[in-house]
């Protein structure tokens, strides 16, 4: 993986739900200010793998994870999963904006870390909407619900909202699988300019989504017992043109899955 | 139309129909439309059934309300609204006492029940499910404590008037007072609260609350922050639902209000709600057309309320649904 900074460090890491094992040793380096792309059929555990990252996993009672991940060299569980989804960002598959209006949408993670200044909430709200290239749609209408606005703007609103608190990751788990074809574009140019600020990590099933905005890809399978594991991982350039495993090329020229 | 369908109903099937073929799927045809016709009958005499049904119902409401509405409005007037009673056998004087003890005896039940019962419904859906894994002991209080919700729902009033009694006024001596009342009435509407919250709180999107954890929000400032706006409109329909509990009940009232007509002047004053003065009036003197007078204006005033619910439930869902 050349010279590329590791962001995020995974090594021999399992999720299990109860005895159902959801995560097979997963061992990959993330790229600091790459976007990488998780693709793989349904059910291979690409939104547990994710939702790790955040320890988002860690809302489901029966769950529990083993094996290493790192942010920085840190060991994630040893940090607070409070502090670390203030670091740790994530847009989900369905644009899920509180039914608030758009400023105290974007204005809430600053709010609930504590920023009470308005006008400091003010320019914040403004660069993030700027960020998510929403600001030109809404500025007249910062008071409107959130709820109101398109499903394309909802989820640009989400991806605001995540980049208000400054984190320094931002997951995306199928960020435009709910949206139509132009929405779904505009979504990905976004994306790709955010990666100058932030490391990305992208689930999604759309190949050609992967092959678009990506840098590296990881392509996951399951196993006969459901359990996901890790096939293939490296840039997107080769997974997509000379993929080592038989698998993985099966996959991309849609051979299954 | 009718007699040739019937008329088909008694032909006899002409053959077992042939799959796929032409005049195998006309027969089939034929014998459904011999079928519908019977079918269709079934439903006709089903829809007859359910519209009297409906119309009884609401005929009998009707009446009801209609009934005590002409009755009570030929002695409703600015004095009657206006004066206190004056008791006695013959119920003089009006009913301007009972108003403000209603009134009084809303604010002060709603007062004590909300907070608990709100406070009871979020631990209840949001707190509860962690401490059930952890702890054997706890997670056993806890369902006590939620059956204990579902069967106290359904107990009448006046056994909890009864309780009231026996724990507010006499062993704690608050006497007959708004005090014993209104804890008395907060018991009573409790369960009625905290059900309707939990429902409003279960209703909310699991996806409100991973997008406010997500941003780093503790779990605490995602349920003030997030989840009890979004459920505020179902939490205030319970509210507002107990508030005609509160307004209509009688029994309980008549075992820790006492019945008073004098006007209270503090917590610890008995007093008379609108109910138990209608309730007493009937019973106890010859003043029947005031009973029904007093009996039209606690059912204006429950109308009225009603209305408000409807009224501002639909402003919220739409608030919500991102209309300005």
């Amino acid at each position: 993986m050349e010279a590329q900074k590791t962001k995020l460090r995974v090594q021999d890491f399992s999720v299990f739900y109860g005895d159902f094992q959801a995560l097979r040793n997963i061992t990959i380096d993330i790229p600091i200010h790459q976007i990488t792309a998780i693709i793989g059929p349904s059910g291979c555990g690409k939104s547990t793998f994710i939702r790790a990252f955040n320890r988002m996993n860690d809302l489901i009672p029966t769950s529990h994870a083993k094996g290493g991940i790192f942010m920085d060299g840190q060991d994630l569980y040893e940090i607070d999963a409070v502090e670390l989804r203030k670091r740790v960002g994530m847009v989900f598959q369905r644009p899920n904006p509180f039914p608030k209006t758009i400023f105290d949408n974007v204005a809430y993670g600053p709010r609930v870390h504590g920023l009470r200044d308005r006008v400091k909430l003010a320019e914040i709200v403004e660069r993030s909407l700027r960020d998510a290239v929403l600001w030109d749609e809404v500025k007249d209408d910062l008071g409107k619900s959130g709820l109101a606005l398109s499903g394309g703007q909802q989820q640009r609103l989400c991806i605001a909202r995540a980049l208000a608190v400054e984190p320094e990751v931002i997951l995306m788990d199928e960020p435009a699988s709910a949206l139509d074809p132009i929405a779904t574009l505009r979504i990905e140019e976004l994306i790709r300019t955010l990666k100058e600020n932030y490391t990305i990590v992208i689930v999604t099933h759309n190949m050609q989504q992967a092959a678009r905005v990506s840098d590296y890809t990881a392509f996951f399978n399951m196993e006969e017992d459901r359990a996901g594991y890790l096939v293939e991982y490296g840039p997107t350039k080769q997974i997509f043109t000379n993929p080592r495993e038989k698998l993985t090329e099966d996959y991309i020229t849609g051979r299954f899955g | 139309m009718s007699t040739e369908l019937s008329s088909r109903v008694s032909a006899p099937p002409l053959s077992p129909p042939k799959l796929g073929g032409k005049e195998g799927g006309r027969r089939t045809a034929r014998q459904t439309s011999g079928n519908l016709a019977r079918r269709k009958l079934t439903q006709n005499v089903a829809f007859a059934f359910v519209w009297l049904a409906a119309f009884l119902a609401v005929a009998a409401l009707i009446w009801i309300i209609g009934y005590v509405m002409v009755q009570g409005v030929q002695e409703i007037n600015l004095e009657f609204l206006t004066t206190r009673p004056m008791g006695g056998v013959t119920g003089e004087g009006g009913m301007s006492t009972t108003i403000v003890t209603t009134l009084y005896l809303v604010v002060l039940t709603i007062a004590i029940a909300t907070p608990f019962g709100v406070g009871a419904a979020i631990y209840l859906v949001e707190y509860a499910g962690e401490v059930e894994r952890e702890n054997r002991w706890v997670s056993c209080l806890i369902a006590v404590a939620r059956t204990g919700i579902e069967i106290l729902a359904g107990v009448p009033s006046i056994i909890f008037g009864l309780f009231g009694f026996a724990l507010f006024v006499v062993a704690l001596g608050f006497g007959f007072s708004l005090l014993s009342a209104g804890l008395s009435g907060a018991c009573l509407i409790l369960p009625v609260i905290i059900r309707t919250s939990e429902e409003a709180l279960l209703a909310v999107p699991r996806s409100y609350r991973e997008g406010s954890l997500a941003l780093g929000a503790t779990k605490w400032q995602t349920t003030v922050n997030v989840v009890l706006p979004a459920a505020l409109p179902g939490i205030i329909t319970g509210v507002v639902l107990s508030v005609g509990r509160v307004i209509a009940e009688t029994a309980i009232f008549w075992v820790t209000l006492g019945g008073s007509y004098r006007l209270p002047t503090g917590l610890r004053s008995a007093g008379r709600s609108m109910a138990l003065h209608v309730y007493m009036l009937a019973g106890e003197t010859t003043a029947f057309d005031k009973a029904m007078a007093t009996a039209a204006i606690l059912i204006a005033i429950i109308i009225v309320l009603n209305l408000v619910i409807n009224y501002t439930s639909r402003r919220f869902a739409a608030r919500m649904m991102g209309s300005k």
